[in-house]
């Protein structure tokens, strides 16, 4: 087999992966390797042709492609060697990854530190339990787009889309403009499970319905589906008696996202069953010392922006680790409290600096975001699930935080 | 003119391909009539691939015969066909006090029949079931059930008799069926075929089918079965096949081991009126947890990543019906293949076989049979060596486009070249899209290589054949 050898390899070239490679490079590590499945980089970013990118990184209104290639170009004058149409296959308890692909068959990577950046995958109608027959029409809502976008064909002309996060909000308003018709978006839940500015901008201005408490209780069609029975929902999450029926060709499935996690579960790193993602510290590294990873492979973001700040952190570190810089450090717990579904990182180290996100379990109004010793104490005015709230420890927060042993955060009502 | 051939075989499940493949061995004209686009398609897409003990059958009846004779061939077909078998076992579970007589006097009817089975104590059942309930107090081992792939076992017998010499008519329902002197003739996709004899292997259809020629002297009722595959993540949750303690009338729900090392949970059984109702049902769901759950309580909604529902031709005699039809000469049933109908296939195509002999067809061995030499090389399966040298004969191999089962390019091209036509084809032979994210990732690629190797448009390519079409049209 071929080997090579390199101070860090990075799993994946998305909006993550290339801010990780780009950091560690910046700081000045010579052999950097950043892998990745697809012929180009910029991982999912390439089929959001839609704008939003950038906002929070480059202060730019940016198209995913157009947010890619501003990495992209970083790459191309740098001496990071990107290897593409390469599917990290393997990764051992001892840093060594190994690569599968056509031009080069399998390649043993001997590192001294591995970012892991394989981001998240969609969330199947499998997975929700949707009964019914199983004709073809039946797409994730990130199917569809690729569809759409990168390989050129209308996945459907007659549209239902099962849930609302925020990629079947895009696609709901992209299957518009290409001339189909979107009958309904369904939520389960009595609030929208995407942005606030997605469904604004891709439902309410396309005049598309979405129907909150509402799910598809069952397919129909042989071949091709031929329609969903759609009911309303009760408190408990039981279908009440009202429901009817929409005929269509095409369901998009938009119903949450997970992180992708079959290479660290090979390693094997511990995973949070609260993000999906492993555990975490506030230098992005998981169990494994030398491993790091960022993104959503670590937990569901809801903007790729933030993704790439988490890809420079995790790289930072992975750089440190491998010159032997990395301080090994007592570690403060953070514990989820009241209405917050997770906090990461799960741990905090002795650093100057943190970022901590959090999610909330259900929206709220008037709130107040408290700690532990009250060492943090916010008021918003609204926290919702599908906005990740995004707290800074500054060095003076962490002088109070570094003599605890857990860190907890609650979010209650402000009164 | 229409074409002519000795037999003709209706029906290409596991039941016809078995008997197609083991006719292939003689010097005869064979040909097998499929209505849909690809072999496999029917009910044998959904069978939970158990290789049963026999057990649970009656040892008087046809199914239990065949069962145990069934069982016993598993080895050395899995061996031809370089299919994976795995004698994982099976275990009757005791869910009460007064289920441990029931399953005592198994052992005891096991015995008389020559099947292995032993009672198993509290300990050693922890022992080699840790996730089972703590109500769980006793039950039955038996060694010899096993697990295979179902679709790859079907579609290795079906090359392997394509391979000498069977001619398949694949998307060709069969419309009318005649008598021609001692043979027939059939209608079949707007083609004429003649035949000296028929073997009648449609599964659920087989009572329509046998009615063109009135050897319908039996009727099949659909009974539907819901199936759910677990993530494979959780491939320490059974070591076995875990059954409840029967009753007179059901083998109830099961937690099976399948050869992937995964979980599966079901089947229900439902009598249903529609011999196409494949639907699954909340209800159907429902059912199988809470059921599953007294045995295994881990399990959990969550984590399912595939559901399915096959359909079993039960017959009104509730036992297979293999014979040939006295009221059509050279009409030959092979009819209500339900449960066991997967073990006991290999023994079914030995018997027609001998039913023809005993008809008076003249049954000469072919001087060369090939083997089978078209083994699906998983790459997964493959050691680091192996792969090496894979990728090093065909670099296809080295392009990895199903992640969740990592299935390559090279397995997808072998397998349109080995007769796949659709993203169905493909999926139960190579596994790219079963896997977790339902073939999220790999579909596109899958789409390229059946539109490239069949030289049809990608818009054309379809889930299963006729109007599933994946996507509406090209931009």
């Amino acid at each position: 087999m071929k080997k090579l050898t390199t101070d860090i390899i990075v799993i994946g070239a998305g909006p993550g992966g290339m801010a990780a490679a780009l950091k560690a490079h910046e700081m000045g590590i010579k052999n950097i390797l950043l892998v990745d499945r697809l012929p180009e980089p910029g991982g999912i970013l390439q089929q959001c042709i839609h704008n939003g990118f950038g906002l929070q990184k480059f202060h730019k209104d940016l198209t995913g492609p157009e947010y890619a290639d501003m990495y992209i170009k970083q790459l191309k004058s740098s001496n990071i060697q990107v290897l593409l149409q390469t599917m990290a296959i393997e990764i051992s308890n001892h840093n060594r990854v190994i690569l599968s692909s056509k031009a080069d068959g399998l390649t043993e990577v001997c590192a001294k530190a591995i970012v892991l950046a394989m981001g998240c995958r969609e969330r199947t109608r499998q997975q929700v339990s949707i009964p019914g027959t199983r004709p073809s029409g039946i797409f994730t809502a990130g199917v569809a787009q690729r569809f759409m976008n990168i390989e050129g064909y209308l996945p459907g002309k007659e549209v239902v889309v099962v849930g609302s996060g925020d990629i079947g909000l895009i696609m709901a308003r992209r299957m518009t403009l290409e001339g189909a018709k979107v009958h309904a978006v369904t939520e389960l839940l009595p609030y929208p499970g995407g942005l606030t500015r997605n469904i604004v901008q891709c439902l309410n201005d396309y005049d598309i319905p979405l129907y909150l408490r509402h799910n598809v209780i069952e397919i129909y069609g042989k071949d091709r589906v031929t329609g969903v029975r759609i009911a309303n929902v009760g408190e408990e999450g039981s279908p009440l008696q009202k429901t009817f029926e929409v005929p269509c060709d095409t369901l998009l499935f938009s119903v949450g996202l997970i992180p992708e996690n079959e290479l660290s579960r090979m390693v094997p790193l511990m995973m949070s069953p609260l993000t999906g993602g492993p555990y975490i510290d506030d230098t992005f590294m998981t169990s494994k010392p030398g491993v790091f990873i960022c993104g959503n492979a670590a937990f569901v973001n809801d903007l790729a922006d933030y993704v790439s700040l988490e890809g420079e952190t995790a790289g930072g570190s992975a750089a440190k680790f491998a010159v032997g810089n990395y301080p090994n450090d007592a570690r403060i717990t953070t514990v989820a409290g009241q209405n917050v579904r997770f906090v990461t990182p799960n741990f905090i180290s002795r650093n100057d600096c943190a970022t901590l996100y959090i999610r909330v379990k259900y929206p709220m109004t008037d709130v107040r975001i408290t700690s532990t010793n009250n060492v943090i104490h916010l008021v918003k005015q609204i926290v919702k699930p599908s906005e990740m709230i995004e707290i800074k420890l500054d060095a003076e927060m962490l002088k109070k935080i570094k003599i605890l042993k857990e860190f907890k955060i609650d979010v209650g009502q402000n009164n | 003119m229409p074409q002519t051939y000795n037999i003709a075989i209706i029906g290409g499940g596991i039941v016809g391909n078995a008997t197609a493949r083991e006719l292939s061995r003689y010097e005869l004209s064979v040909i097998l009539i499929e209505k849909e686009t690809e072999v496999s398609f029917g009910t044998s897409k959904a069978n939970s691939g158990i290789i049963h003990s026999g057990i649970h059958d009656d040892p008087k009846t046809l199914k239990g015969k065949l069962c145990v004779a069934g069982n016993k061939l598993w080895e050395e077909l899995s061996r031809e066909l370089k299919i994976p078998f795995n004698r994982v076992g099976e275990i009757l579970v005791a869910r009460s006090e007064s289920d441990i007589p029931v399953l005592q006097n198994i052992i005891v009817n096991a015995k008389a029949t020559g099947i292995p089975a032993e009672m198993v104590g509290e300990r050693k059942l922890r022992e080699i079931e840790p996730n089972l309930s703590n109500d769980i107090k006793a039950g039955l081992l038996a060694p010899t059930a096993g697990v295979i792939p179902p679709y790859e076992m079907t579609y290795a017998l079906y090359e392997n008799a394509a391979q000498n010499g069977v001619e398949y008519l694949l998307e060709s329902k069969v419309t009318k069926i005649a008598r021609d002197g001692s043979g027939f003739i059939i209608q079949a996709g707007g083609k004429e075929i003649r035949t000296n004899y028929v073997i009648n292997a449609a599964g659920v259809y087989a009572d329509d089918i046998a009615k063109f020629v009135g050897a319908d002297n039996f009727k099949i009722n659909p009974r539907k079965g819901e199936e759910y595959l677990l993530d494979k993540r959780l491939d320490n949750i059974n070591n076995h096949i875990i059954f409840p303690t029967p009753t007179p009338t059901s083998k109830g729900i099961l937690v099976i081991k399948t050869i992937e090392g995964s979980t599966m949970i079901g089947p229900t059984a439902e009598d249903i009126e529609d011999k196409e109702d494949t639907r699954t049902s909340e209800e159907g769901l429902a059912k199988i947890l809470d059921f599953v759950r007294t045995m295994v309580p881990g399990i959990d909604k969550s984590d399912i990543i595939a559901s399915f529902a096959g359909i079993r031709p039960v017959s009104n005699t509730n036992d297979f019906i293999i014979e040939e039809s006295k009221a059509a000469p050279h009409f030959i049933n092979a009819a209500g293949i339900q449960s066991p109908g997967l073990t006991a296939a290999p023994a079914i195509a030995l018997m027609v076989v001998d039913i023809l002999k005993n008809s008076g067809m003249k049954l000469e061995k072919k001087k060369k049979f090939n083997k089978y030499d078209k083994p699906h090389r998983r790459f997964s399966l493959a050691s680091n060596k192996e792969k090496e040298l894979l990728i090093k004969l065909n670099n296809a191999y080295g392009n990895v486009i199903c992640r969740c089962e990592t299935v390559t390019e090279a397995e997808v091209i072998a397998a349109v070249r080995n007769g796949a036509k659709t993203v169905d084809g493909i999926k139960f032979r190579t596994r790219a899209g079963m896997g977790r994210c339902q073939a999220g990732f790999c579909i596109h690629h899958v789409m390229k290589i059946l539109s490239k190797e069949l030289g049809v448009p990608e818009e054309k390519i379809t889930k299963r054949g006729g109007g599933s079409m994946i996507v509406k049209e090209k931009r």
